[in-house]
């Protein structure tokens, strides 16, 4: 094959971004090109860094740089049921499906700082199951994972969490689930109970336990094709047969290599079964 | 040389806008269409459905990695950045671009960075200033450049501001610009 003949800022993200690599087992050489660009330049913005050329460089020579840009190129925009639809078809769907199993485990990949997390489990205590799940949580950023694992968020999110919460089906008063303190609330630590927290990298690591669910929403948009199947090759070996995958609103398991392995579940809200 | 994609961006005043541009085209259309009307995050996906009365090419609210397709028209999803990469789209949930999401700017840059000199951009009818600088990027990149003539837009606040800051290719009133893409596409073969 011929060598793809690069534009000269092409050229100089590719050398970034196999710099990364090389030097620090950073990998983000699978990721979407145009999204990662623009993180990119908007580190170069923040950290008042002219060029990628000079990002390069420095990045290359000194670690704090590198893992600022690190967290820089990683996204983590999150709420409390964000999409509300999905906890609804969750609710109608999944759980009872989940209601014939004794002991079952939910995967969370991307989980971010925590609050997708949260919604699950509030909603699985709300349909009595949650004594019967563990849920592992994992994402590739350590620093995310603190926050996740302290469960404690700005007071002024609190309205439009509530509202979602409603949105999404919730059954009590959401208030009940935190206690408020100055700016923050944090929440109910019967919550944590049955999630484990852990690093976990989509792109390096494997497989580590078979599981009934697998939720992965707003992550794999980041990731280019051929990463997004490498990916979906893990979920696939990772869930038990007629296990659950639950994608973002707008991702789909269609242009992938596994559009076959799993039948619609909640079509609109991105609910998979594995088919065997 | 030929156009193969037609970036569009409008917000206030824009579905009538994309009714009446999107309702000229002709079913053998040669090129694709993407667009962002900006909306409200929670809002549901009536948009696509809503704009498929009114034209015969297929509209599509984009999923992620979706296959750009001549003829096809592409709807940004609600509360996503649309973005283009060579043959495919993709989607982000990166903050919002000048309180923006989905965000104009992010669409014609990410296009004009895969497509050149072969993309059309098009700014109509709209209330802030999110596209001007997407507009500027895809001139330069030697892209062709088209905005509504503020007289006939519904909100001229957008248009005005692409026209101060870009050396745009042509200004036109709404009802010229579905025939001048029709033109452009099918000019260059």
């Amino acid at each position: 094959m011929l060598a793809a003949i690069l534009k000269p800022d092409e050229l100089d993200i590719h050398l970034l971004i196999e710099g990364l690599y090389h030097r620090y087992g950073y990998d983000f050489r699978n990721y979407a090109p145009a999204s990662l660009k623009r993180r990119i330049q908007h580190f170069l913005r923040t950290e008042g860094i002219a060029t990628v050329a000079e990002l390069q460089a420095q990045a290359l020579s000194d670690r704090a740089c590198a893992e600022r840009l690190l967290l820089g190129l990683t996204v983590n925009t999150t709420a409390m049921f964000r999409d509300p639809s999905f906890y609804v078809a969750f609710r109608q769907q999944v759980v009872p499906l989940l209601r014939t199993y004794p002991f079952f485990r939910i995967w969370h990949a991307g989980c971010s700082t925590g609050q997708e997390v949260y919604s699950m489990v509030i909603l699985l205590q709300e349909e009595g199951l949650y004594h019967r799940c563990r849920i592992y949580a994992t994402d590739a950023n350590d620093r995310v994972l603190q926050v996740a694992r302290q469960g404690i968020y700005p007071y002024k999110q609190m309205q439009d969490y509530t509202q979602l919460y409603l949105k999404a089906g919730g059954q009590r008063t959401f208030s009940e689930y935190y206690t408020a303190n100055y700016n923050n609330v944090i929440l109910r630590p019967a919550l944590r109970e049955r999630v484990v927290f852990g690093e976990h990298n989509l792109v390096t690591d494997g497989s580590f336990n078979e599981f009934n669910v697998i939720i992965c929403r707003n992550v794999l948009i980041y990731f280019n094709p051929s990463l997004q199947n490498q990916v979906h090759e893990l979920f696939y070996n990772s869930l038990c047969k007629f296990g659950i995958l639950g994608l973002g609103k707008q991702e789909t398991i269609r242009f992938t290599k596994y559009e076959t392995a799993y039948e619609d579940l909640a079509k609109a809200e991105k609910l998979y079964r594995r088919r065997n | 040389m030929s156009y193969e994609l037609i970036v569009i961006g409008t917000s206030l005043g824009g579905l009538s806008a994309l009714k009446t541009l999107l309702g000229a085209l002709p079913q053998d259309f040669s090129a694709a269409l993407a667009i962002v009307q900006h909306r409200h995050r929670e809002s549901d996906p009536g948009l696509g459905t809503f704009l498929q009365q009114f034209t015969v090419l297929p509209v599509h609210e984009v999923e992620d990695k979706e296959r750009i397709q001549p003829g096809h028209v592409y709807l940004a999803p609600a509360d996503y950045h649309l973005l283009v990469e060579y043959g495919y789209f993709s989607l982000s949930v990166d903050e919002p671009v000048s309180y923006a999401r989905p965000s104009i700017d992010v669409l014609l840059e990410s296009a004009s960075d895969s497509y050149n000199e072969r993309v059309i951009g098009v700014i109509l009818t709209g209330a802030n200033q999110d596209g001007v600088q997407g507009l500027a990027a895809l001139k330069a990149r030697g892209g062709m450049t088209i905005v509504q003539d503020p007289d006939t837009a519904e909100s001229p606040v957008l248009p005005k501001a692409a026209i101060a800051a870009v050396s745009v290719d042509a200004v036109l009133p709404l009802g010229q610009i579905a025939p001048r893409l029709m033109n452009l596409c099918t000019a260059g073969g």
